[in-house]
């Protein structure tokens, strides 16, 4: 049997950013993420790493920048204000193709909001943040086991695509604690011909850029990154159903509200009601198909969010608006109860 | 036939798109000529800012990276972190360095980021067409201040020298000018210096050269040297502002 270790979610995330082989590290504090960031501190100058404090969210991301253009797997962590701050370095990455992992760890917004748990960076990571054509891979998990294996996998798809990952998570599942085991992690390398290591005379210079002045030659850039985003599209959603053989009412919930909502589905099948549960894993790119299958099935989805609902319109098209789509939601680093998604359960199976 | 005169080969073939006048391309030479001299091309990497020099990314031909507007040294200090063998240097002018990216550079500064800095000082934001820097005199017009600057509305000019030399972290901090043949000597004497101490494993080395904007200051390109003179260099006097393995050796004289 594997063996298991008890750890915090944002502790598991740190833990598995160095198993995957990241040794630098670049942040700035900020509440509910602060265990990755002292983990790091006291771990990595024990392995040959680096930790180091910025003076800014801004400064902390073009480190990660910089960093990730020499080659080397690299990370930030921050939650929902100081992401805002990265924005500009995440639009810089995407712009010039280097692979980085960033984690959010949201609290409630906006502006300086709460530190409570919060789903309301949705929008936010989805559909870019920065300015620009862009996408992030996003990474949702439910549990700490997944803070460590979504973090691991993040590496790997960031690398393979020359992208950012990053891991949507929450106040919640941060300072969470639960067994969990790093023995089924797959570390994956890539070749990395575009890195700057300086050209030893042997190659002609690399350049990391995201400039390009003439339209015809941007817009091709775009084409070329959209193009991949497309394979990602094809070849990377996850998502997990749960009782959704039979069901007519289909709950959709990512992260820390998947699992409330996994509570309420148990609760409705005992009083007979048919709902399954569609849990998306990767946020982008949405598990579209695994939805739309769905709505030729099932005859009314709910959606579960931490927020005023932002999910929601991606199950929406997602669906192709075939069936009705309802709002559960609590926000502001309030969490819906159970009672809550099933009474939204019970509602949506007199609509069927 | 003996050659007499040649390009750095750290500096590719690609035609510079500086103004007619313009002192970037005598800059960029002797950063050129430094890495040349040093013969560490292979292993430099570069930092390029955003600003008139945004391109200096095409112009060397060492490995090289575009940053964000003001970010050159928190980029460099990325790169530097992960490959300490490596020589960085940024490339950044007055709005990119003092304004935009004051917190970047003073915090390099501050933690001796063993990278070499050159700063161009010309008093205006060049590339978006003439408007008032951090390091813009009392008095000058800008596009953004057309009736001259005015210290009681928008404050005083930065001298980043001054300012940094008060830290306890930074190297190397000094302030030189291409306005003539001597400065220009001088100039690649403090570039070379501020790469071997990076070299050497000293720490944080910037050289502000204080330069001139023909195009946006209005003037003749002859006329801006002069006025580097007579009106820059007096506020932002040549010197070096800080030497820390030079004072420890006069301490032990």
């Amino acid at each position: 049997m594997a063996e298991r270790v008890l750890m915090k979610g944002n502790e598991a995330i740190a833990e598995a950013a160095i198993r995957a082989g990241c040794r630098h590290y670049f942040g700035y504090p900020i509440t509910p993420q602060t265990e990755i960031a002292a983990y790091m501190a006291k771990k990595m100058p024990k392995i040959g790493g680096v930790f180091l404090q910025a003076e800014s969210e801004i400064a902390s991301i073009n480190m990660v920048y910089g960093a990730a253009a020499t080659g080397c797997r690299v990370m930030t962590s921050s939650s929902s204000p100081g992401i805002s701050l990265k924005a500009e370095g995440l639009s810089y990455i995407a712009g010039s193709d280097v692979p980085a992992l960033v984690v959010n760890v949201q609290r409630g917004g906006p502006g300086l909001g709460g530190i409570q748990p919060s789903q309301s960076d949705y929008f936010q990571a989805t559909k870019g943040g920065g300015h620009g054509d862009y996408r992030m891979i996003v990474l949702a998990p439910a549990s700490v086991q997944e803070m460590a294996s979504l973090t691991i996998k993040g590496f790997n798809l960031a690398d393979k695509y020359r992208m950012t990952s990053m891991i949507l998570a929450d106040g919640t599942i941060g300072q969470m604690m639960e067994p969990i085991s790093f023995e089924d992690a797959e570390i994956e390398t890539y070749e990395k011909p575009w890195a700057l290591t300086g050209t030893e005379g042997k190659r002609a210079h690399n350049i990391v850029n995201s400039l390009y002045l003439q339209p015809d030659a941007l817009e091709k850039t775009n084409f070329e990154r959209y193009e991949r985003y497309k394979l990602i599209e094809e070849n990377e959603p996850m998502w997990e159903e749960y009782m959704m053989d039979d069901a007519e009412v289909c709950v959709v919930a990512f992260g820390i509200a998947s699992r409330v909502a996994k509570n309420a589905v148990v609760a409705a099948r005992a009083e007979g009601i048919k709902v399954g549960l569609i849990r998306p894993i990767t946020l982008w790119p949405f598990p579209t198909k695994a939805l739309r299958a769905a709505a030729d099935k099932v005859k009314q989805f709910i959606s579960v969010e931490l927020n005023m609902g932002q999910m929601i319109e991606d199950v929406r098209l997602a669906t192709e608006c075939k069936r009705p789509v309802s709002l559960c939601n609590r926000t502001g680093g309030m969490i819906p109860s159970p009672e809550q998604v099933l009474e939204s359960i019970r509602q949506a199976q007199k609509g069927v | 036939m003996a050659i007499v005169f040649e390009k750095p080969k750290a500096l590719t073939d690609t035609v510079l798109h500086y103004c007619p006048g313009c002192p970037h391309g005598i800059i960029h030479r002797l950063v050129a000529e430094a890495i040349d001299e040093l013969g560490i091309e292979g292993k430099t990497i570069g930092v390029a800012p955003v600003g008139c020099a945004v391109m200096a990314y095409d112009y060397f031909a060492c490995d090289m990276i575009e940053a964000a507007h003001g970010r050159a040294p928190a980029v460099a200090t990325g790169i530097k972190r992960c490959r300490p063998d490596n020589v960085v240097f940024t490339y950044q002018g007055d709005g990119d360095l003092a304004s935009i990216g004051m917190a970047e550079t003073v915090h390099a500064a501050a933690r001796n980021e063993n990278i070499t800095v050159i700063f161009v000082n010309n008093a205006i934001y060049g590339m978006t067409g003439g408007q008032m820097a951090p390091t813009s005199l009392p008095g000058q017009v800008t596009q953004t201040s057309p009736y001259g600057r005015d210290v009681n509305h928008c404050g005083w000019p930065i001298k980043v020298c001054e300012m940094l030399s008060t830290l306890e972290g930074p190297e190397y901090i000094t302030r030189v000018a291409v306005n003539n043949v001597k400065n220009v000597n001088s100039a690649k004497k403090a570039i070379k210096k501020a790469f071997q101490n990076q070299i050497e494993g000293k720490g944080f080395s910037l050289v502000e050269v204080v330069s001139a904007c023909p195009t946006n200051w209005g003037m003749t390109p002859q006329k801006a040297l002069e006025w580097v003179q007579s009106d820059m260099l007096p506020y932002y006097p040549i010197g070096v502002y800080k030497d820390r393995t030079a004072a420890k050796e006069a301490e032990g004289k």
